[in-house]
């Protein structure tokens, strides 16, 4: 795990992923917003970038995971729960309306740091800190 | 609807696929769920251990951007609003209501998904749903 190998693997990924949002216009809050105005302008683009990567993850994941552990690692780091209850429905539906609020999801929100919008930092911190309370608060 | 170019779909469908290459890269070699929320909300966890593989897929995901928009003379995205209340309010919910359930659109809605997860599968309707009400509201009802 602590090879020099394995933080370019994980480098090369996190840029992957910043590349892949830049590209496809979801670093943009108006595109993203737009995508959730059904009854506006709709911008129909954030259904083919979450399509597309996920006739990638759809293909590979269960051959990946066929396997008995990963390259660098002795297991997969895989959530455990898997219960349907009520925290998971409150806070998806409280990060859908923080999403349509503004536009920004985690990625994209870190992913836009670079183009130096105060806003950016603005609901990053906003969010750190949310975070940091349900931690605090929540079991 | 917003007319969209041929170009808008390819780059929207090459995009994504980075993005599904991005999530097997960390799945095959490190195990790990490529979530964003999961990755970076980590760090706010004094007892993680491995922390420094977080930092560097943070670094990719700040410099990736930085890169394409420079090297491809990629314009700039607009800035998002500039309402101060209305920031700080999606922020602290997004912070709050991704850890609560443990995931974003990344780690629910491709990797979970991609996984089975059936927690991942209603946390992904449940966040586009209000998603869509969310803008409802803001755009056509309040009119912000």
């Amino acid at each position: 795990m602590n090879t020099l190998f394995s933080y370019l693997i994980i480098l090369l990924a996190g840029l992957l992923f910043g590349i892949g949002l830049a590209i496809s216009g979801m670093n943009d809050t108006h595109v993203v917003q737009g995508f959730l105005d059904v009854f506006g302008q709709w911008d129909s683009r954030l259904i083919f970038v979450m399509l597309a990567a996920l006739i990638v993850t759809l293909l590979t994941f269960p051959l990946i995971l066929k396997r008995e552990k990963p390259i660098f690692d002795s297991l997969f780091h895989l959530p455990k729960f898997s219960q349907i209850d009520r925290k998971l429905i409150i806070g998806a539906a409280m990060f859908g309306i923080g999403w349509g609020l503004v536009g920004y999801c985690p990625g994209p929100a870190i992913a836009s740091i670079s183009y130096g919008y105060w806003q950016t930092a603005v609901f990053i911190v906003s969010m750190l800190i949310g975070a940091f309370v349900c931690n605090k608060t929540t079991s | 609807m917003v007319e969209l170019t041929s170009s808008d779909f390819f780059l929207a469908a090459l995009g994504g696929s980075l993005i599904g290459i991005s999530a097997i890269l960390m799945l095959y070699f490190i195990g790990r769920i490529a979530g964003i929320c999961g990755i970076t909300f980590s760090l706010l966890d004094s007892n993680e251990i491995n922390k420094p593989w977080r930092w560097v897929f943070l670094l990719g995901l700040i410099l990736g951007p930085m890169l394409v928009h420079q090297i491809y003379q990629l314009p700039i995205p607009d800035a998002p609003t500039d309402n101060i209340p209305l920031l700080i309010l999606a922020g602290l919910i997004t912070g709050f209501g991704t850890k609560l359930s443990n995931g974003c659109t990344s780690g629910h809605g491709v990797c979970g998904i991609a996984r089975f997860s059936s927690r991942s599968i209603v946390a992904t309707i449940t966040f586009m749903l209000f998603g869509f009400i969310s803008v409802y509201a803001l755009k056509h009802l309040i009119g912000l």
